[in-house]
């Protein structure tokens, strides 16, 4: 019994009851919610408190607030606590700032998009600009070149990545062949499984998971390792000593990436290759020496090389988009949190892209 | 300065890290309604004595009593309600960066209650106000704000549940002279007003003078503790030394 309420033709007499305190702040909220407010005048009584602080101070105003709110007269019977006195002193609360809801809002939301989207693609562009810059005043000077941070990154991009990309690249061609042969049982064709394991792993699937895979793991590596340098300013020391953060920061990670992910994709084949191998031997009876021999007339010179020359490009714009977002992050740990997704989500996308160009410029070079 | 009963009374307290021992049979007493810091070198374990008081580490061997209730022996819940009872803050503000200042703010009283939105946005803004802040920098972020503001928005957040005890840990660290002492100055003017009682670490001589009744020093693992007066007058060569070196005679002529 925080509030005790007599009311008589005067009105409510309110006498404040107990320890007005933080720790019992709900308790205080539900009770001046419930007095009542009626008559011509509310009296306040604060003299039998066991105990005040802020808060329940707070909770005091909050009544006479509602009592003036009311339109009610009021009045203190002794005198007004002293803390309550001393809060009404301190700065009003500050009014909500809203924004105005107005017809042409969606018009300034579609003019700030377009001027965002522009910027961004101008980003895009200067971070090109200067990793050019930066690689060929490298390549000029290969001191410069930072060898043991590429060395760094290709071990950790690349060898640590192995066993989850062997793994994956085996289970999908499984999964690849077994479907094929169901289907191309119907028909008689079983051996062609071996045409649709070959081609598909090598020209398409093989690097394509193998830069999917590094897209999660190490694009998202790139950012969260860069967003953290800048909250930490360390970025802005590096700066400050005089030291190109693109040279040290995001060409040894783009040129290790370069390195790995092709040889990545070399194993992603290799493990391809040996599942559909496995499969096809298991599943349908094809011993190894009539896959291989298969395989020989399924495949053409050129279907290796066709898979393997997109692993550098893929690598290029998942190296690029992860630092870039990296270097992007400012001021919050939640900004962090959303620039590694929106890397790994627009790496993923873009590689997807990437390979759809390939595939049409393939097409037409009869690749 | 009155004597009371001790509000915080920490008794043979000892800290081991492996082969380094920071604490030794560490005594320390904090008398309710005074302002106490605790001074030391660098690595001489400032830090981990206020974490040791605060119950989030605990020592190899001692108590550490607030209110009474002995922090080494509690867990859970009676810990948790220990921990509501001060407001503390950290060294370099240890604001939430993806919450504005009002959120920090009502952050431990949703956790504690619940509460309507408006109220708690109320008792906010009421502390944003106490401790000096312009009314519009609730809806600011971390990041948005200068130094010394942030160490008034972390003030701020201690003070959210009201609580009697508050530990600061370098509350002036990083500030500008003129910063520094407004920063002790609403101190004073808090710790008179709302009586609380303040444990504070800190490097600054001025703000020692300024605000502390009495000043622990860690020297050798274990604290010595006395007034103002009688520390500046202790033989100890350390604390001679950082009292009565070029800094510390600057401070006290101030």
């Amino acid at each position: 019994m925080f509030l005790e309420s007599r009311t008589d033709a005067g009105g409510a007499l309110l006498i404040a009851r107990g320890a007005w305190c933080a720790s019992a702040a709900p308790e205080l909220a539900r009770a001046i919610a419930a007095a009542p407010l009626a008559g011509p005048r509310v009296t306040l009584d604060a003299q039998s408190l066991a105990a005040l602080d802020l808060t329940g101070a707070y909770f005091l105003g909050e009544l006479e607030r509602r009592v003036r709110a009311a339109g009610t007269g009021l009045e203190w019977r002794g005198a007004r606590p002293e803390l309550l006195e001393f809060t009404t002193t301190l700065a009003a609360p500050p009014a909500e700032a809203r924004r105005a809801h107005s017809p042409v809002e969606p018009l300034g939301q579609l003019g700030r998009w377009t001027v965002e989207r522009g910027s961004a693609v101008h980003d895009v562009l200067e971070f090109l600009g200067r990793i050019q810059f930066v690689l060929g005043s490298a390549l000029l000077r290969p001191q410069r070149l930072r060898i043991q941070s590429i060395v760094r990154h290709v071990y950790e991009t690349g060898i640590q990545a192995i066993p989850i990309v062997a793994l994956i690249a085996f289970l999908i061609s499984v999964i690849v062949a077994y479907i094929g042969a169901e289907e191309l049982r119907q028909f008689g064709g079983e051996v062609y499984v071996v045409d649709l394991v070959t081609i598909s792993v090598l020209r398409e699937l093989g690097v394509l998971l193998t830069a999917i895979i590094v897209a999660g793991r190490s694009g998202s590596a790139f950012t969260a390792e860069i967003g953290v340098m800048r909250l930490n300013e360390e970025i802005d020391a590096l700066r400050a000593i005089g030291i190109n953060v693109v040279e040290v920061l995001v060409l040894p990670r783009l040129l290790g990436l370069i390195i790995a992910l092709p040889l990545l994709t070399v194993i992603a084949d290799a493990m391809g290759l040996a599942g559909g191998a496995v499969l096809s031997w298991l599943a349908l009876g094809i011993p190894f020496t009539q896959f291989l021999a298969r395989m020989q007339e399924a495949i053409a010179t050129t279907t290796f090389w066709a898979g393997l020359l997109k692993a550098p490009v893929f690598a290029f714009v998942i190296a690029m988009i992860g630092t870039l977002r990296g270097l992007q992050v400012r001021e919050s740990s939640r900004e962090l949190g959303r620039l590694t997704t929106t890397a790994v989500v627009q790496s993923i996308f873009m590689v997807l892209f990437v390979d759809a160009v390939f595939a049409v410029v393939y097409w037409e070079a009869d690749f | 300065m009155a004597a009371g009963t001790p509000i915080v009374r920490v008794r043979g307290v000892a800290n081991r890290f492996g082969a380094q021992q920071v604490h030794e049979d560490l005594d320390m007493e904090v008398r309710r309604g005074e302002i106490f810091g605790i001074v030391g070198g660098s690595g001489s374990g400032k830090s981990v004595l206020l974490r040791t008081i605060l119950g989030l580490q605990r020592p190899t061997a001692g108590t550490v009593e607030i209110e009474g209730r002995d922090l080494t022996r509690l867990w859970g819940a009676e810990l948790r309600a220990v921990k509501r009872s001060y407001g503390v803050t950290f060294q370099s503000g240890a604001l939430f960066s993806a919450l504005t200042v009002a959120e920090n703010v009502e952050l431990p009283i949703r956790e504690a209650h619940a509460l309507p939105a408006a109220m708690l946005a109320g008792l906010a803004a009421l502390k944003i106000g106490l401790v000096g802040l312009p009314a519009d920098a609730g809806g600011k972020y971390p990041a948005q704000l200068s130094g010394g503001m942030v160490k008034r928005a972390a003030l701020a957040r201690a003070l959210a549940l009201d609580p009697a005890l508050l530990f600061l840990d370098e509350p002036t660290s990083g500030l500008d002279p003129i910063a520094a002492s407004a920063f002790d100055e609403l101190l004073l003017y808090l710790q008179r007003t709302l009586k609380l009682t303040v444990i504070m670490v800190t490097h600054d001589l001025d703000s020692i003078y300024r605000t502390c009744n009495r000043v622990g020093v860690i020297v050798d693992r274990h604290m010595v503790s006395d007034t103002l007066e009688g520390i500046v007058a202790n033989p100890h060569p350390w604390i001679q030394e950082y009292f009565h070196g070029a800094r510390g005679r600057a401070a006290r002529r101030a």
